[in-house]
């Protein structure tokens, strides 16, 4: 039948133009450099806090899987922080009022910056929602996580701890 | 990735069975990108719905209940319900008032991988004369950094039909469904969807207790009625653009209209546009129109001549020319719950449409004016208010 | 022309447009991002946002007209008169 063919036709088509991009890619350049205001009301900037490793947190108040990745980000802060480790959340939104609610309710104990006019997520090529950038001791990007998926956070250990480790 | 395409496709070619190609794309979706499409929210929905006009009042409840298994498969269970109180002027035309009830289920599935979502659903309907059983497959895909999205589905259903009064009365109606559409996000406020459906039915596809009337200079009135005679096949085309546009105070404006056309001569057009408004954090307003205007089938008339005039003859006012034109708002009232309670969010909602019906080429039988001749009474109208007030909860 | 002669000429310019389909990401980037995405996640713009009561809403017009289908939902209607 016709319709079927169009079908076909259609769909391959577009399968094709749709080839994405992988889950997590191994790169190694230097992190960009950014500063920007933290909920505690302080300026962060991410070349000082060279010699941690820092995983990068690009989150929105709207984001479903944002928000259910959160708690378990506290928690590799709350493990890993003495170890020279810190979180860093960025969050992506042109108006921090829900963002700021969240936070209050969920109290986190990593810094949560604000990029309001979205510089730093264009920076970073921020392409999906959340984003997980690790940063190691030298300041290079180690891996790009994209979305969050349940059983993420263990992945997350794992990687950390080998940066640690270096 | 790119190894994979080129093997689907030399698959492609050398089958012939549209089927297993469709499970193909399926498979090529499936091995794509890895940003995420999410399965839809649990949520148990309950449904108070009423419909009364044209002398028929229909009400009864609908019952959602949809649910993750784990983090790749969500099911849903619906139950609907309607209980029919009718003395409509098809049926006091040629017969008189009756209470009937429908009962509906269904259970669907979905599946969700990366970016592409897999839906499965099956589905029963039972009154005393009907009872239908119908099928579905539908699969949706995101892709080019999630702003489009494409789905196609299929379904088919067969309709077993029976006649209250009649118990040699048994007929088979089948029919399937494709569907095709693309959704795409133009900018960040503007959100444009277009789909296509094409169907087909083939079997018994007249109501059995809708009559065709013709001159009859034997009869007190001057006409008679007798059994409609349909096409056993007929297919239909569809097509519909909609969008939606965010207005920068919480508000977003929306509009769709559609096409249909069939084999049966019916042509028609749809169009609404809406607007919906949330404020407070918590309220959600709602206010739409909607018109619709279809031509007649080819075999409609309101009168014929003679019995058995032609090989297909309908009187059902549904084939007839005619509008309908929708009015309605619906409100909503938002409770949001703390981050850590069990359910997050439910919702108290009220809708509430009045449709107007104006038929161009279907006289009123039952109109009480005298001297009118057999095929000349006044054009039939009727209004219909259809309400629906339901409690969503989220978990 | 014969209909199968037709037919491969036709599977092999599909085919031979496919390296450039699968370039075309590259030509063409998403213009709107993610984290620009949180006016098309609120409730006013959500299409799905009461899916019984539109279902319903579809039902109650495709018992009293004649068009049928491109309504936006899966699944098959009901077969009901």
């Amino acid at each position: 039948m016709r319709f079927y063919k169009i079908i076909q036709l259609v769909s391959l088509v577009i399968v094709l133009c749709s080839a994405g991009k992988v889950a997590a890619t191994e790169t190694k350049s230097l992190a960009i450099d950014f500063t920007l205001k933290a909920a505690s009301g302080e300026n962060i900037r991410l070349e000082e806090m060279r010699g941690d490793v820092i995983l990068i947190n690009f989150w929105a108040s709207w984001c479903g899987p944002c928000r259910q990745e959160m708690p378990y980000l506290d928690d590799l802060q709350k493990d890993f922080s003495n170890l020279g480790f810190t979180v860093l959340g960025i969050n992506v939104e042109q108006d921090s009022g829900s963002a700021k609610a969240f936070i209050d309710e969920l109290k986190v104990s990593f810094p949560v910056l604000f990029d309001n006019k979205q510089l730093v997520s264009q920076l970073y090529k921020v392409d999906s929602m959340p984003m997980t950038v690790m940063i190691d001791r030298n300041g290079f990007s180690r891996l790009v996580h994209r979305g969050y998926v349940e059983g993420d956070e263990v992945a997350y250990r794992t990687i950390i701890k080998e940066l640690i480790r270096e | 990735m790119l190894k994979a395409l080129r093997e689907a496709v030399v698959v492609v070619i050398r089958t012939k069975k549209s089927g297993v190609v469709f499970g193909l794309i399926t498979t090529l979706f499936l091995a794509s990108s890895a940003m995420a499409t999410v399965l839809p929210k649990d949520r148990t929905d309950v449904m108070y719905h009423s419909y009364q006009g044209g002398g028929m009042s229909i009400d009864g409840p609908s019952i959602l209940i949809r649910k993750k298994i784990n983090k790749k498969i969500s099911a849903s269970f619906n139950h609907y319900v309607d209980m029919v109180s009718s003395a409509s002027i098809d049926v006091l035309a040629s017969a008189s008032a009756y209470k009937e009830e429908r009962s509906e289920q269904s259970v669907g599935m979905n599946y969700l991988q990366d970016n592409t979502l897999l839906s499965l659903g099956v589905s029963q309907s039972n009154e005393n004369d009907y009872a239908a059983k119908s099928f579905n497959f539908d699969v949706s895909h995101e892709f080019f950094g999630n702003l489009s999205t494409l789905t196609m589905g299929i379904s088919r259903g067969s309709d077993d039909i029976t006649k209250n009064g009649n118990d040699i009365f048994s007929k088979q109606a089948n029919r399937i469904n494709y569907r095709v559409g693309l959704s795409q996000i133009f900018t960040k406020n503007l959100q444009v969807s277009f789909n296509v459906e094409a169907i087909s039915d083939e079997g018994y596809l007249n109501n059995p207790y809708r009559s065709y009337r013709y001159l009859d200079g034997n009869a007190a009135n001057g006409y008679s009625y007798a059994t409609e005679i349909y096409p056993n096949t007929r297919t239909s085309t569809a097509g519909a653009l909609r969008g939606r546009y965010y207005l920068p105070y919480n508000a977003a404006v929306y509009a769709s209209a559609r096409i249909f056309s069939d084999t049966w001569g019916i042509k028609s057009h749809t169009y609404s546009l809406g607007y919906s408004h949330s404020f407070s954090d918590n309220f959600l307003l709602d206010v739409h129109v909607r018109r619709y205007a279809q031509d007649q089938a080819d075999f409609y008339q309101d009168m014929f001549d003679r019995k058995d005039q032609f090989n297909f003859m309908a009187r059902d006012k549904e084939m007839s020319t005619f509008n309908n034109v929708t009015v309605g708002f619906k409100a909503r009232y938002l409770f949001k719950f703390a981050r850590t309670s069990w359910a997050k969010a439910s919702s108290v909602n009220l809708s509430v449409d009045h449709i107007q019906f104006n038929y161009d080429n279907f006289h009123n039988v039952l109109s009480p004016e005298l001297g009118q001749s057999p095929g000349n009474e006044p054009l039939y109208g009727f209004s219909a208010n259809v309400i629906r007030f339901y409690v969503s909860l989220w978990y | 022309m014969n209909k199968t002669l037709v037919k491969k000429i036709r599977i092999g310019l599909l085919v031979a447009t496919l390296p450039f389909l699968a370039a075309c990401q590259n030509t063409m980037e998403p213009w709107v991002k993610p984290y620009e995405r949180n006016n098309l996640t609120l409730p006013v713009m959500d299409w799905a946002l009461d899916p019984i009561a539109d279902n319903y809403m579809h039902h109650v017009y495709q018992a009293r007209e004649g068009a049928r289908g491109a309504e936006g939902t899966s699944g098959g209607g009901c077969g009901c008169n």
